[in-house]
Order: C-alpha cells, then sequence, then structure tokens
C-alpha cells in the first residue's frame, strides 16, 4: 500500500544503521579483484570464475585488468624475484581500501620452492589479510577465504591500513 | 637403425681428428672440441638435412675438469633422425662460438645458457641474461652456486633446511638399494 | 610551423596483463598501430625448478615437474618418467603404458581447452571460456578419482602408475569421451564460421613454414605452418605406434590454422583415448622389480623384505645408473622432453626441461612485426604458452 498507518509499519520500511555498517556490508559484497594470475593457482582461479564455481554469485563480478579499478588482489602463483617489484608497483596503484588474498602456498610462505628465485610469501612485499593454502587450493578454499575476507570487512579490518 | 648411419653420413663432412663419434643408448652421439662445434652443426644442417635444434642445454661437471659440457640435440623437422653434440668448455668465463647463424632458434637457449651457467657465446647477437633479473650476480644452475634456503623461524630452534633433510647417497654406496658400478659419463 | 615527425613509440605490455596468458612482458615499438619491433621478456615465473629437482630425489621430482607446465601435468610426468625409465633400462607393465597414455589424451584434451578458452576469452568471446572450463571440469574430475587431486596429481612412477583406477572411473570416463565428441562439434559450429573469428585469426600473425622450422617451434605452431611432425608418430615412445589416430597439419601458418589443428587434435585424442579405454589390458600397474618401485601395501604386512624395499626406496630412492637420456615427447604445445643426468646417486646431477612453450614464443616477433597492435593479442593466444614452462 505504501502509506505508513502505524509503528509497525515504520518498523517493517525503515532500517537503522550506522554509515560504518552499511559502507562495510556495501564494500564486502561487492570486492572485485584484480587479474593477477601468476602460476598454476591461477587456473584454479580461472576456475572458481568459472561456471562451476562462480565467484560472481560472491559479489566478484568481473576481475578488472586495471589495478586502479579493483579493491582485491588475489596473489595467485609462485612471486619470484623478478616479479617482486611488479608486485608491490600492482599493489601501490591500487585505491583505498584494498585487500590482499594470498592463494596457494607459494604466495602464503614460498610454498614447496625454497630457493634463490622465489619470494618466501608474498607477505615479506605486501600486506595480506587472508592467506588459503593448497597446491594449487581448490576452488572452493578460494571462496571460503573470500569469505573470510569479506566478514574481515564487515568487522571493519584492513592490513593495509594502520586501524 | 638409421641413427647409426647418421654418423656414417657425417663422416665424411668433418674432420674426425676432432671428433668422437658414439653410440649410446641408440642415439647417435658426437663429442667435439670447441673450434669444430660450427663446423659440425652447419654439416649436420646441410648434409643430413637436420634443419631443426631440439634442445640446447649444458651442465655443470663440477669437479670434473673440463667444467662444462654444451649439449646440442639437432632433429629433423618431419622426421626422424636425431644426432646429439656435445661440447666441453672450461674457463673463466668459459666462450664457445654461437649456432645463432647457423640454427636462429638457437638465440634463447644460449642466451639461457649464459645466464644459468656463465657461458659466453662469442657473436651472438644479444647475450644478455634472460631468466634472472639483470642486474643479477652469480650463475644460478652451476653447482657451486647455493641454493639460498631459508631456515623457517621456530620459537627455540630453527628446523633444517629440506636439502638436509632428503639424503644424499652418492654412488656405489653401501646401502644395498642400487647402484651399479657406474662409468662416468661423458 | 615546424612540419609533423614520425616517432616510435615504445610501450610496455605486461607482466601483468589480462591477455599475456601469464607474466609475460613485451616490449613493442610501436608506429601509430603497427609494431616495428618486439621483444619478449621473460623470467617473472623462474622458479628455480631445474636446480631444487637436483636437490630432491627422482620420487620426489614428480612433485616438481607437475608443477612446469600446469595445465597439461600428465603429459609432463610421462616424459619425465620416460627419460628415467630409460635411464633405468626398465619398461612399465602394459596396462600401466596404457593407462598413461589414456591419462595423457584426456589431459590434452583439457589443455587445449584452457587454449581454446582463453584464446576466445582475449577476443571477448566470454561464453566459451566458460563452456570450456565447464568441459574442463568434467576432466578435472576424473583426474581427483584417479589421482586424488585436480590439478598436479603426482600420479606416475618410475615402472608405471601410482594406483590402479577405480571402478568408477571406466563410465565416467566414457561419459566424458562421449561428451566431449559433442562439444568440440559445438565449438566448431560456435566458432569455425564465426565471422568475428574468421575476422580477427583468419590471415593473422602468419609464421611461415621456414620461419617455424628455423626458429625451432614444435606442436601444434609448427603443424599450423605446413610441417607433419607430430613426436607421437615419428618418434613413437610409450606404446604410441598400437594407436590409431591422424595428426591434423594446415598450411596457412595463421592463427586460424593454428585454431584448426587443435580442434581437430582435440577429435583424435578422444579417438586414442577411447580406444586405450577399449583395449584396457589386465595386469599390474607398476613392474615389480623391488629396486624401482614400491611393493603393493599388502605384501608389507607379509614379507620382511618388501618392508626393507620400502623404506630404502622411500628413505634412499632409485639410483640410475651413470649416464643421460632424453625421450622425445608430444606435450601438449610441442615437443617436451627431460634431459637427465645421472651419476649413479639417488638424486639427479642435472635436469632440463626441453620447454616448448620457450621455444615456441621465439616466433612470436616473426609473427608480429610489421602488423596492427591489435593482433599481438590473437598472436600470443595463438601460440598458446605457459609461462611456468617457459621460465621454469
Amino acid at each position: 500500500m505504501g502509506v505508513i498507518a502505524s509503528e509497525r509499519d515504520l518498523e517493517r520500511n525503515i532500517l537503522t544503521t550506522t554509515v560504518d555498517r552499511i559502507v562495510a556490508w556495501a564494500r564486502s559484497s561487492s570486492v572485485w579483484p584484480v587479474q593477477f594470475g601468476l602460476a598454476c593457482c591461477a587456473i584454479e582461479m580461472m576456475c572458481t570464475a568459472a561456471s562451476r564455481f562462480d565467484i560472481a554469485r560472491f559479489g566478484s563480478e568481473v576481475f578488472r585488468a586495471s589495478p586502479r579499478q579493483a579493491d582485491l588482489m588475489i596473489v595467485a602463483g609462485r612471486v619470484s624475484q623478478k616479479m617482486a617489484p611488479v608486485v608491490r608497483h600492482i599493489y601501490d596503484q591500487m585505491l583505498e581500501p584494498k585487500w590482499v588474498i594470498s592463494m596457494g602456498d607459494c604466495a602464503s610462505t614460498g610454498g614447496l620452492y625454497n630457493n634463490y628465485a622465489v619470494v618466501q610469501g608474498v607477505d615479506k612485499i605486501i600486506p595480506v589479510d587472508v592467506y588459503v593454502a593448497g597446491c594449487p587450493p581448490r576452488p572452493e578454499a578460494l571462496l571460503h577465504g573470500l569469505q573470510l575476507l569479506q566478514e574481515k570487512i564487515v568487522r571493519g579490518g584492513s592490513a593495509g591500513r594502520a586501524t | 637403425m638409421a641413427q647409426a648411419s647418421i654418423l656414417d653420413r657425417l663422416r665424411p663432412h668433418v674432420p674426425w681428428g676432432l671428433t668422437t663419434p658414439r653410440e649410446e643408448g641408440g642415439r647417435a652421439v658426437v663429442f667435439v672440441t670447441p673450434g669444430a662445434l660450427l663446423e659440425v652443426l652447419e654439416a649436420a644442417r646441410v648434409h643430413l638435412g637436420l634443419d631443426s635444434l631440439v634442445d640446447l642445454t649444458a651442465w655443470d661437471r663440477l669437479p670434473a675438469s673440463p667444467r662444462f659440457e654444451v649439449v646440442y640435440l639437432l632433429g629433423q623437422a618431419g622426421g626422424a633422425d636425431r644426432l646429439t653434440v656435445k661440447v666441453q668448455a672450461d674457463g673463466d668465463p668459459p666462450h664457445l662460438p654461437s649456432a645463432v647463424a647457423i640454427y636462429a632458434g638457437a638465440a634463447w637457449p644460449e642466451r639461457e645458457v649464459y645466464d644459468m651457467f656463465g657461458v659466453a657465446f662469442d657473436g651472438h647477437p644479444d647475450l644478455r641474461r634472460i631468466l634472472m633479473p639483470d642486474e643479477w650476480e652469480g650463475h644460478p644452475l652451476r653447482r657451486d652456486f647455493p641454493l639460498f634456503e631459508e631456515p623457517v623461524e621456530f620459537k627455540g630452534h630453527t628446523p633444517k633446511v629440506p636439502s638436509e633433510i632428503i639424503p644424499f647417497f652418492p654412488p656405489r654406496s653401501s646401502s644395498g638399494s642400487g647402484g651399479e658400478t657406474p662409468p662416468v659419463p661423458g | 610551423m615546424t612540419a609533423p615527425t614520425r616517432e616510435t613509440l615504445t610501450i610496455n605490455m605486461g607482466p601483468q596483463h589480462p591477455s599475456t596468458h601469464g607474466v609475460l612482458r613485451l616490449v613493442l615499438d610501436l608506429e601509430g598501430e603497427t609494431v616495428r619491433a618486439c621483444t619478449p621478456v621473460m623470467g617473472y615465473l623462474h622458479t628455480g625448478i631445474e636446480k631444487e629437482m637436483e636437490t630432491r630425489t627422482y620420487y620426489q621430482n614428480v612433485t616438481l615437474v607437475d608443477r612446469i607446465e600446469y595445465v597439461a601435468s600428465y603429459l609432463e610426468e610421462m616424459a619425465f618418467y620416460l627419460s628415467v625409465e630409460r635411464l633405468l633400462g626398465v619398461e612399465p607393465p602394459p596396462r600401466a603404458r596404457t593407462i598413461r597414455i589414456l591419462m595423457c589424451e584426456l589431459n590434452r584434451i583439457a589443455s587445449h581447452l584452457v587454449y581454446l578458452g582463453a584464446a576466445a576469452n582475449d577476443l571477448n568471446i566470454s561464453s566459451v571460456f566458460m563452456y570450456c572450463f565447464a568441459d574442463r571440469e568434467k576432466f578435472l574430475d576424473l583426474s581427483e578419482m584417479v589421482s586424488g587431486q585436480r590439478m598436479m596429481p603426482g600420479y606416475f612412477r618410475a615402472g608405471g602408475v601410482a594406483s590402479d583406477l577405480p571402478g568408477e572411473f571406466v563410465p565416467a570416463a566414457r561419459a566424458f569421451l562421449e561428451v566431449m565428441a559433442r562439444r568440440v562439434d559445438e565449438y566448431e559450429r560456435l566458432l569455425s564460421d564465426n565471422l568475428i573469428w574468421r575476422e580477427r585469426t583468419e590471415g593473422i600473425s602468419v609464421l611461415s613454414r621456414e620461419d617455424a622450422i628455423a626458429l625451432c617451434a614444435t606442436g601444434p605452431v609448427l603443424r599450423g605452418s605446413g610441417v607433419a611432425h607430430d613426436v607421437r608418430k615419428v618418434l613413437p615412445y610409450g606404446g604410441y605406434d598400437e594407436f590409431e589416430f591422424d595428426v591434423p597439419v594446415r598450411a596457412g601458418g595463421d592463427a586460424y590454422g593454428r585454431y584448426l589443428v587443435r580442434l581437430e587434435e582435440m577429435r583424435q585424442s578422444r579417438r586414442i583415448a577411447a580406444q586405450a579405454l577399449e583395449r584396457l589390458p589386465d595386469g599390474p600397474v607398476l613392474i615389480a622389480d623391488r629396486k624401482v618401485a614400491l611393493p603393493p601395501r599388502a605384501e608389507l604386512a607379509r614379507s620382511m623384505e618388501a618392508v626393507i624395499h620400502q623404506f630404502k626406496l622411500v628413505s634412499e630412492g632409485i639410483h640410475p645408473p651413470a649416464g643421460d637420456s632424453y625421450v622425445a615427447t608430444e606435450s601438449a604445445r610441442g615437443e617436451k622432453g627431460y634431459y637427465v643426468v645421472s651419476d649413479g646417486s639417488n638424486r639427479p646431477v642435472r635436469v632440463h626441461v626441453r620447454a616448448p612453450s620457450f621455444y615456441n614464443l621465439q616466433t612470436l616477433p616473426a609473427m608480429v612485426i610489421g602488423h596492427p597492435l591489435a593482433d599481438v593479442v590473437v598472436a600470443i593466444a595463438s601460440i598458446d604458452i605457459i609461462l611456468g614452462d617457459v621460465d621454469r
């Protein structure tokens, strides 16, 4: 009917909240990752974006090609010494607020490779919010990591900021 | 097998005083000195029809000398003929003539051998590092280049790195699970 | 007023780029829209796998091998273990050989689906990307059935395969092959006469026959330029000479020709896999040589010797006699072979991977110089590189 006739109608039709919570809810529900697939985990990330596991239903509708248009950096794959400055550069180009998921063992800790060529964990270069273990992690694991990140965003946390 | 006739067909075109043909496990292998390398490659391409460089790699024979052995695997596009050419090089840095004029596809593998082992190829149009960053020092695949493993830090103790955990059993080890008396390769 | 001048613009494409299929960097000199020079810069995924393999035993190396050409792991393991078995002088039993060929051909189909999806996605035909990955999921289910993992199976062993096929595998594989027969026809209907696809790929990024041979290309890149060279036919390995299949070749050398070659290869792989399923022989899947292959678990309860062999093999590993070996195989992208040098100890002295993507990428400048920038994307997609293979 559309007419507010009583107290009960008011309760049903108006939602009170704080700006922080509504902004956090909006941010967590539409986290757009930047295309940052490095190695094998990138293939599983592509599978997560494909139709069977469909990351879009969790809000990550598009993987942006430009970091300036993205919120989330899923570091998917091993980070070599030559690639490390590039990772930092891309991370710096992203606008606040931004989050990082370190997908896979190689991005989290160096994984299988403990040698001259691989950075032992991307958290040596950029702050990481969620670590997803696996080699490669199943798409369900990555989606779980994304859900944890969404809960973290709702709580207001971000590894990249001082607060 | 057609492989044996490869050596026979190669024979008239190369100075046999410098090369050592061998049959290893059905493969035709030729050992050459660095001076005769380009001649052998050219003869293989022109006279034997081996128009494709299948692979170019090297390995470090430390502590044996000469230290580096560079291996060229020549093949035929559309055919089954294969010839392995091995050349040994020593020095600081070792020098070998570049095969780019004979096989255009040798450009990048030679850069990789230079990057990983430090073998300089004279006459290469663009000899610089290909896999490591440009300012990297050292040649990673040399046997005396350490793996640079990072130990994981725990409270109280530092555990061993993986390559110290995995045991290395030298040839002719007393443990009985293998290793007949081997001839030294090369 | 000064006269207008021309100068070339040097731009950087990658390493983070949606169309480079990984972390490849291209330094392009452009004159207007035309590429005048193209310099690929690699090494952004260099992992030191070859050096790492020198510190591990032959069993442990299978985990590293899987991660080199990560969409075609079974083909990778096949190449590695054929080389190791050549050093050891052993042959896997007939059932293991057939299983290996079956998994390799199924993997080839899956790898070509990744190519097709990525290539179409680059040209903004993103629905084909979704279809291809949905089909690939069925292969990943088969892989999980057989080895426990979707990717990086670690399934092959020196002397055979790790375990036998589970009971539900054969009907599931048959169903997959039946579905793929229809799906490949669907992809053909979607793309082969599609105006946009043909305009963007026909006559684009042409690689002449002479260039392809001189630059050491192999695989669909070489076969798309008119050279009938498939290692499975020319230097048969692992039992391929017992199977009937054709090798597609196209003379055009353009991206469209390479697409047709890969599409037809999917059909031929389906044919080989169907034959393998038909004639799967009975028998063990691992050779009985206890110096090379682990004893079956049931034997461990009964025989002390089996326990000792198991202990020796797991802690020490196999000791191939000193020497070197190289066995050429046909991976999804071209010729793959492992040059393994052994000194008789339980670790390899040197393992070199003849990476098809590394050699195929050398053809990129020849394909793009003198052509518009938009064709660079098509060229990279049609070479079908995997950066793990290029950089190792």
